[in-house]
């Protein structure tokens, strides 16, 4: 059952993010975008990391992925196609990240197969008051940096974004 | 209560890395390939995944918050980079009317 779930929600991963890097409609990429997180965050139910997986929907299939459909939607964009000019250079970075991509799985996959250990496993590490603990105390500096990340970010997007004197459109 | 879920001891950790390999260099190949600069940016969204993928699932299986605390500040620094970037891209787009990295030559890189 288990086994099943895991490599059925594998599968759809794998196919939706190919699609976002295939589909010629930047739209259909986004949506296609979306589906592999909702994968992803049912690969971290699976690993019982339960609170990460709703901030994985909350943050990235809510929050980063309507800033992209409004960005796109806001620059009316034209379909980009593959060009044979290019297609060398498809060719070799497709040769190159095959190479890697499989080296490194034929290493995992001969690998001696890791498993949990029955000696101190604890299912309640992915749950809000397990994470919440270390958060607020192992990682309050931190923590609050972020604050001061996001505040610059606001800042520099705001100042980036803004409509600058003498344009005539946008 | 504290029983080990059956999908530790079915799946092996193998797997899960495999799995974020795969979705790693699909992102590596999205932004060699791609010339349109917002496709490339989700490339990157997911390779970010996948390596959030594999911190989850060594956490998971080595009973460790750490790591799941770490994927919480990548996702809050990714949040932070997409509202940066995509306003970078807008701003690129006003100047040529366009996203596609090729014609950012100007530097003559």
């Amino acid at each position: 059952m288990v086994q099943n779930l895991f490599y059925f929600l594998s599968f759809l991963a794998v196919l939706s993010a190919l699609m976002v890097i295939l589909s010629k409609n930047p739209i259909h990429s986004v949506l296609y975008l979306i589906l592999t997180f909702f994968t992803l965050s049912g690969h971290y139910i699976l690993l019982n990391a339960q609170f990460l997986s709703i901030v994985n929907l909350i943050v990235y299939a809510g929050a980063i992925m309507v800033l992209f459909l409004f960005t796109i939607m806001f620059l009316n964009l034209k379909d980009d196609s593959f060009t044979g000019s290019r297609l060398f250079f498809h060719l070799g970075s497709g040769l190159v990240v095959f190479t890697l991509a499989g080296l490194i799985i034929l290493k995992v996959a001969t690998a001696p197969i890791a498993v949990a250990d029955d000696a101190h496993f604890d299912s309640q590490i992915g749950m809000v008051e397990n994470l919440g603990k270390v958060l607020y105390s192992k990682f309050l500096v931190p923590f609050e940096l972020v604050s001061v990340l996001f505040l610059s970010a606001m800042v520099g997007a705001v100042m980036l974004g803004r409509r600058e004197k003498g344009e005539k459109n946008f | 209560m504290n029983q080990i879920p059956e999908i530790f001891r079915v799946i092996p950790v193998n797997n899960f890395v495999i799995l974020a390999v795969v979705l790693f260099s699909i992102g590596i190949l999205g932004v060699l390939t791609r010339r349109n600069a917002i496709i490339i940016f989700m490339s990157v969204e997911l390779m970010l995944n996948a390596v959030n993928l594999l911190f989850v699932t060594f956490s998971s299986y080595k009973s460790d918050p750490t790591g799941q605390v770490f994927v919480f500040f990548i996702m809050a620094i990714a949040a932070a980079e997409v509202a940066v970037g995509l306003a970078i891209i807008v701003m690129i787009y006003r100047r040529i009317r366009s996203t596609d990295v090729s014609l950012l030559n100007n530097l003559k890189g």
